[in-house]
Formats: C-alpha cells, structure tokens, sequence
C-alpha cells in the first residue's frame, strides 16, 4: 500500500510539472519572446483559463503527500521553512502578475505585471529545480525525523547543506531551461505568425544546453550519491527509463527540425516526465533522504499513515482523480487551438 | 520557545483572517448569481443577465485573491506547525487532500467555462457553469469545516504508540455533528456577506442616482437574501451551535460569556468589560435568567462557570474571546433589525425612495466581513489551550525548528505583501463599480479579460 501511495505522489508531482511547466516556461520566456502588447497578452492568453488549474496539481500533490505519509510533509516543510515561504511569495506575484494585467489599460501597469509574472515565473523554476536537488541529495535530518536547512552555507556538498549548494543550484538550472524549452513549446503550439517564429528559434537555442545540462548533471547525481544506481542495478529494466529521456531529447530535436510544434510539445513533457520518474525511481523507498546518516531516512515504511487511512483512500482518490482529469480534458478541448486577439468568438 | 509559540500563532492568525475576508464574499455571491441567472433565463429579462455579469467580475477579482491567499494556507500546516501536522496528518490529511481532489479542480475548471464561456455555451450550459462553481466553492468549505471541527471536536481515530492520531472511519470524520453545525452556521454567515454587499452597492447606486436600474435589482435580492440568511444566522444555526457547545466545551461557554460561578439562572451579559483578575464584569448590563434559558431552554438550567475548571485548561485571552463572540452576537442583532425594516419597506414600495435607509444600508457593508471574523476569532481562541480539544496542546503543535526569528521574518512579509493585495482589491474592485454594470457587449469583454489579462 505505501508503494502505491509513493507512486501517486510521484505521478502527482509530474502531473504538476508538465502541465503548470509550461505556464513557467511561458512566464520565463514572456519577456524575450514577445515584444509588442498584443503579442504579450496573447502569451498570457494561451494559459489564460488553464494555468490556475494546472497549479492545483501541486496543492492536491502537496495534499496527497500530508495524507499519506504526513511525517515527510511535516518535515521536508518546516525544514525548508525559508525557501519555502519565499515559493509562496513567488507563487502569489506569478499569479497577480497574470491576472491583473488587463485591468487597466496603461503601458507601465502592463509592463509592471509582465515583469512580475516573468521574475515570479524565473525564480520559482530555480528554486523548484533546487528543492528536487536537495531531495535527491538529502537534507540534515535529526533523530526525531526533523530538519533544519540554511538556505546556504558554503555552497558545498557535505554532510550538513545549505538549501543552496553548487548541486542544487545545478538542478535549479536544470529545471529552468526544460521549463523554459517546454513552455517554448506551448507557447509554439498556441501561436502563429512572429511570435510562433521567435518562439521556435528560441527554442533552438535551447535545445543543446539542455542536452548538455542533463548529461551533467547525471554524473553531478552519480557524484554527489552514489546510491543512485542501486535500484538500476538491481531492476535492469529501469534502464528504460534513461533510453526514455535521451530518446524524448531526440524527439525535440527532431520536431524543431520539421517544425511540428505538437510532437516538440509532446517531447518536453515525456522529457520532464522521465526525468521526474527516474529520480523518484532511484529515491524509492526513501521519501527525504539524510545527508547525514542513512538510518535516519525518511522512507515509506518509517512514515506512512495508518493502514485504514490508506487502504480505504485508494478508493476515493482515484475516484476523485479520474473525474478531476475528465474536467482537464473538458477544458483543453474546449479552449484547443490557437489564441488570437482579432476574434472574439474563437478567442482562445 | 514560549516565544516562538506566540509568533508562530500570531502567523496563522493573520493570514488564515486575511483569506477568509475573500471565500466568504465568493461563497457568499456564488448562489446569489445562480440567482440572477436563474431569473433573466426564466423571465427573459437581459438586465437580470446584465446584472449577474457585473457581479461576475466583482466574484472574478474576488477569487482570484482567495486563491492566491489560500495556497500559502495549504503549505503552513507543514511550515509552521510542523508537530501537529506529524500526529494529525493521518486524519485532516484526509479532509485537506479531499479538498483539492473533489472541489478545487472542479472550481478552477468550471470557473474558466463560466468567465470565458458565455458566448460559446448555450444559456443553460452557461448557468451550469456558474451553478457548478457554486457548488465546488461551498464543496471547499465544507472540507475546510470539516478539518476545523475535527480539532474542535475529534472524533473517528485511534492513536497510535508515538501519539500519532490516525483516521478509523472516513465517513466518520465527515459527518462529524460538530461539522454539520459549523458549516450551516458559517456558509449562512457567507450568504450573509455576499448579499449584505449587493445591498450596499445597489443603494450606493441609487443614493448616486446612476445604474438605478441596476441598483434596484441589486437591493432587492440583496435584502430578500439578506433577510432570510441574518434569521438563519441565529436561529437555528447560531443556537443549536452554541447549544451544541455548552455541551461539549463548557470552559469555551463559561469565557465566552465571562462566568465565573456555575449557577441555575445564570444570566446573560449584554455589554461589560470582563476583568479575569478580579473574576468579575466592569459596567455590566445583565438580562437575568437568559444564559440557562438560552443553553437549556429553562430558566433553572445550571450553567458551569470557569471557576469548576482547572486554570491552565481555560482560554488563554478570555477579553478577546469574550469581545468577539459579543461583537459578532451583536451585529447578528443588528442585521436582522437593519434587513427586517429594509425588506417591510421593499414589501411598502417605499425602500427606493428611503434615503436614510439607503445610507443605513450602504454604511452596513463591513459589518459582515467584522461579523464573520469576530466568529472565526471566538471559535479559534475559544479552543485554546488546545490544538485539539482536551488532548493535544497549542504549545505541542509548532514548529520546534522554526525559531521566532524566522517566524517573525515571514509573518512581515507576508503583511506587507497582503497590504498592497489589499490596495490592489479594494482599488480594482471600485473601479468595477464605478464603471457599473455596462452594456452588455462591453460587459463581456471585460468578463473575459478578468482571468486571462485580455479582451476578446
Ligand atoms: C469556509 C470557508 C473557507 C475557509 C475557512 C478556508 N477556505 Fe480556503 N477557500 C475557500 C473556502 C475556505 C473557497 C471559497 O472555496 C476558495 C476561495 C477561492 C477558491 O478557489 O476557493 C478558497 C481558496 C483556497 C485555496 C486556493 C484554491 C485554488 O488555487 O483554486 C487554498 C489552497 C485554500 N483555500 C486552503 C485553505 C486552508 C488550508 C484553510 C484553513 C486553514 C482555508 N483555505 C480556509
Ligand atoms: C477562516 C476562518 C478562520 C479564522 C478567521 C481563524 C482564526 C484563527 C485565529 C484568530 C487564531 C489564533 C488563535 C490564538 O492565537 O489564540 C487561529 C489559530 C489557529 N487556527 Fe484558525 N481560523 C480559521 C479557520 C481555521 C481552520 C479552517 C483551521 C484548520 C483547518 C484552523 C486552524 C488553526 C490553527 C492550527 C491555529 C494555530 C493554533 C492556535 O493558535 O490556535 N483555523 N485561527
Ligand atoms: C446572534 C447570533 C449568533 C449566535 C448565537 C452565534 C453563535 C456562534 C457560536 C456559538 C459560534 C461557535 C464558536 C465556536 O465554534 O467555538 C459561532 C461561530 C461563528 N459565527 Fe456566529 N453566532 C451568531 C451570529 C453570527 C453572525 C451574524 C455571523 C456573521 C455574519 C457569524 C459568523 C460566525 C462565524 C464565521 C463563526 C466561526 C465559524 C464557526 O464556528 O461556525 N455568527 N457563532
């Protein structure tokens, strides 16, 4: 049961980075690729009426880890009390940022909502990146299953780290041009005419540095914990995954080529998808690992719910999901194809 | 650590009454809009349409600060208060994930069809948008009332040998009484601030002599709503809530109302300043006999005072308990006074005309929002000691490894962002009202930017 439970977790949070991934990733890419205000309010229209529900995801994630394994949640929280509370912070600009800019109609409003929802969009993708950094990496836990992290120290790698160390930071990185290359995508697929250009030249040139990126911090990974291997070893199958990754970098490259903005799309969302995978894949059973000592690991046998709690709650959470991802593809059909300003009927 | 303790407190004080001021309104306005559709589709009446649109992008703005002061919510259960989430997690996870699963995908998805929607959705697919967020925004509540009630009340748990609290019964939890109760008592309490501010800018408009039409419409469901909900209020929801927790936090009882004597008879303080040193009440302005009637429905009733209670169980700010049960008991009072001689005068064709009830009406506009949190206070500081009633204590719950420091550091960021959220809101949502309820093209364009930062 708490291998399910681990599962779903898992699976929410890569629910969570696809799909509110590329609202970032319009976010961090807004400023660069759109220059005029109609282009920029058609940026903000393509995830207009998805991006709130996108961001769901990560409340029910963040939900579904409390319920199910809720010393980690308490933990993995108030360890990173800081960083934490500055996400929150981000995640209320971001948000102002995309809906109050068209209340008024005045250059320096637009421009400081646009620039809000670009630095939120910025930032938080650094920082989530480095939060899955320092989960794969470990945090200084003590014996009673709690945490404290500086949010930085002397940015190395040791048995007791800062939030911020030259790993993480990598991840941060990471995360920031594969968001920034998926929302790129989106962005492609949702557009027309320069923008859709701009985009796509763009996402050219981001294509390498995350190749190359994800190449580094693979070793930077096998460095910093040599554990990661393990379960590899042991379930040889697992290498799919890896296979998955390079292949969907492959896919990317080869769409950009042809110009085929969906199956891009397509490629950065199996990119992310795997790469969360199989860094949950390598964690399993461990949910936040210590830097320090590994008997003091948080796994899903030291931490999880009791048994009613989750036997029963396979039932109405997957009822509840099911139907939650009906309204997702509802909304998606409905508001499919490209944005425009011209039209009012077919607006989105 | 008694320190942290207060700042830790302090931080889930603040920001919890800050967001509650936004759900309120959109759970409150939700039904009331249902409503406006409802009529313009059965009378055929384009200003009931015109009418429902602006409100509309008063709920779109509204939301949208809810939304954005309620994710932070989500995650200080974890931030601040670390320990209690460690041994409550195995029950309110239950609720809190729920939440999420059943009613925030629903909300955020229907809200999209519903602000975007009109045109492409037929007249009754688009009331079944706006009738679905109603339903997701009181489904919301109804979770978070049921997380709340269960620390007020626990119930369906066993606990295990580390002093974990974990779920037996889902369904238990759920139908918590205590819950039952809260959310009747608490979602009338929204009905009553949604329509309270239909009411107040619909007599803004008629003491202004513009959208008059409007404004009669928005006077006349915002005092018929008004009316039925300030009754409801109190009775029976307000009552049997109380009733309910004489039984089951008799200390609660005894400070809201300052008692300090178990007697029959006992009586009810109308005004009066409660001094804990000396146990007694300063200027007091007593009715006798009313607390027991009230509680037990006779006089002779014997109602238990702080004395019969160990001191370090009572609440730990009994002036504060005290005050906001009084206020929000108070303004109740005057709700039904204010809305019954609105409604008379309505029913007399002559509310239109009556000016000094307009004024009255308008001016009545942040009592609701006082009354709703002076409610939330008494229920909050009622509970103290406990973080959950009679077995788990506040001082047990928080974050050990979160110093106040660090609390202090993100409790000022969090009031100065939610100040300028505040000047960003008030200053948004009166250039909505200034603009009116326009024509209706004009009205759509701007509906359909409030969620995306366009115009179609
Ligand atoms: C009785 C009503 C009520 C109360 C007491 C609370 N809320 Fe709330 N909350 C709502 C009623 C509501 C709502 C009306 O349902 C909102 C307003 C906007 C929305 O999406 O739902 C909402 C929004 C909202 C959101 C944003 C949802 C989104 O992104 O769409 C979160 C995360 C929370 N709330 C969480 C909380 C938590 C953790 C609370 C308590 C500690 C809390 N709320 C108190
Ligand atoms: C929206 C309405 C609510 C308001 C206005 C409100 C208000 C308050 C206030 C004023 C306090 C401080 C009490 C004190 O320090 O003495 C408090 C504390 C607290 N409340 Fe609430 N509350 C609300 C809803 C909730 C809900 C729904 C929950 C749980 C799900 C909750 C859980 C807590 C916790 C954990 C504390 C901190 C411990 C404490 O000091 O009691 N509150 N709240
Ligand atoms: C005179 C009439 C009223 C009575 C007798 C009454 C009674 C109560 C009682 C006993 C509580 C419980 C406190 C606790 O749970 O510890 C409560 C809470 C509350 N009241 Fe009232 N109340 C009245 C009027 C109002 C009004 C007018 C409003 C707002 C419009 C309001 C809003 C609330 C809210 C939001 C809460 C907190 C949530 C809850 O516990 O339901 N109340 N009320």
């Amino acid at each position: 049961m708490e291998t399910v439970w681990f599962i779903l977790v898992a699976l929410m949070l890569t629910g969570y980075v696809v799909l509110d991934g590329f609202d970032l990733g319009a976010g961090i890419i807004h400023l660069l690729v759109a220059k005029t205000n109609d282009e920029r309010r058609l940026v903000i229209r393509a995830i207009g009426p998805v991006w709130d529900g996108n961001e769901v995801w990560l409340l029910a994630a963040g939900g579904t880890l409390f319920f199910a394994f809720p010393p980690v949640y308490a933990s993995s929280f108030s360890g990173f009390y800081l960083p934490l509370n500055i996400v929150l912070w981000l995640l209320v600009l971001r948000a102002i940022g995309i809906e109050m800019r068209a209340h008024m109609d005045n250059q320096v409003w637009c421009d400081f909502f646009d620039g809000l929802f670009a630095i939120g969009s910025i930032l938080l993708t650094i920082f989530f990146g480095a939060a899955l950094g320092n989960v794969v990496r470990g945090v200084p836990l003590s014996k009673d299953g709690v945490s404290f992290a500086p949010l930085w120290t002397d940015f190395r790698v040791g048995p007791q780290p800062g939030v911020l160390d030259w790993y993480t930071i990598l991840s941060g990185v990471v995360a920031f041009v594969a968001l920034a290359l998926h929302g790129a995508h989106y962005v492609a697929l949702k557009t027309e005419g320069d923008l859709n250009a701009r985009t796509r030249n763009l996402a050219k040139m981001l294509w390498p540095i995350l190749a190359a990126l994800t190449l580094l911090s693979l070793f930077a990974t096998m460095y910093v914990r040599p554990g990661v291997m393990d379960n590899y070893r042991n379930h040889p199958v697992s290498l799919l995954v890896p296979i998955l990754v390079v292949g969907s970098l492959g896919l990317i490259f080869t769409s950009l080529k042809r110009g085929d903005d969906f199956k891009a799309f397509l490629g950065s969302s199996t990119y992310l998808a795997t790469m969360l995978v199989g860094a949950a894949f390598a964690l399993y059973p461990t949910l936040l690992p210590s830097s320090s000592n590994p008997s003091l690991d948080l796994t899903i046998h030291n931490s999880a719910a009791g048994q009613y709690a989750l036997q029963g709650g396979i039932t109405w959470w997957t009822a509840g999901m099911a139907v939650a991802i009906g309204y997702f593809v509802l909304v998606y059909w409905l508001f499919r194809g490209k944005v425009s300003i011209e039209t009012g009927e077919h607006g989105y | 650590m008694e320190d942290a303790l207060f700042i830790h407190r302090l931080h889930f004080a603040f920001t919890i009454t800050f967001h509650y001021l936004f759900p309120q309104l959109t759970m409150g306005l939700a039904p009331l809009i249902v409503v406006l559709k409802t009529i313009a589709i059965r009378k055929n009446d384009e200003r009931f349409n015109e009418a429902a649109r602006f409100w509309t992008k008063i709920f779109g703005i509204d939301f949208v600060l809810g939304v954005v002061t309620g994710i932070p919510m989500e995650f200080q259960f974890g931030t601040n208060w670390a320990q209690f989430s460690k041994l409550t997690g195995g029950v309110i996870g239950q609720p809190l994930v729920m939440e999420g699963v059943f009613s925030f995908f629903l909300e955020s998805a229907f809200l999209g069809l519903f602000l975007f929607g009109e045109k492409r959705l037929s007249k009754w697919g688009h009331w079944w948008a706006a009738f679905m967020v109603f339903v997701g925004s009181w489904m919301s509540g109804y979770f978070i009332i049921v997380t709340d009630a269960w620390m007020q009340h626990p119930v369906a748990f066993t606990r295990g040998a580390d002093g974990s609290f974990q779920v037996n019964s889902f369904i238990g939890v759920l139908t918590n009484p205590w819950a039952l109760l809260q959310y009747a008592h608490n979602m009338s309490g929204a009905v009553i601030t949604g329509s309270f501010v239909m009411a107040a800018v619909g007599a803004f408009y008629l003491l202004n002599r513009r959208h008059e039409e409007h404004g009669r419409i928005f006077l006349r469901v915002g005092v018929i709503a008004g009316l039925i909900f300030s009754i409801l209020q109190v009775f029976p929801t307000g009552d049997l809530h109380g009733r309910y927790m004489a039984k089951h936090q008799p200390a609660t009882t005894a400070a809201m109302e300052a008692l300090w004597k178990t007697q029959a008879g006992a009586p009810m303080v109308i005004i009066g300043q409660p001094d804990v040193e000396n146990q007694r009440i300063d200027n007091p302005l007593v009715v006798n006999n009313l607390l027991s009637f009230l509680i037990y429905g006779t006089t002779a009733g014997e109602v238990r005072g702080l004395n019969e209670f160990p001191r370090e169980n009572w609440p730990t700010n009994i002036p504060l308990l005290y005050f906001s049960y009084h206020i929000m008991v108070g303004l109740g009072t005057l709700f039904i006074a204010v809305m019954s001689v609105s409604a008379f005068l309505l029913w007399r064709r002559k509310l239109y005309e009556s000016r000094w009830l307009l004024w009255i009406v308008m001016l009545c506009l942040p009592f609701p929002y006082i009354a709703n949190t002076a409610g939330w206070m008494t229920a909050e500081i009622g509970r103290q000691p406990w973080l959950v009633y009679n077995l788990m204590r506040t001082s047990e719950g928080f974050s050990r490894n979160v110093s106040a420091g660090n609390g202090i550091f993100t409790l000022l960021g969090f009031m100065g962002l939610y100040t300028l959220l505040a000047i960003l809101f008030l200053f948004l949502v009166y250039r909505e009202i200034d603009h009116g309820p326009g024509s209706a093209i004009a009205a759509l364009g701007r509906t359909a930017s409030k969620l995306t930062g366009s115009e179609v």
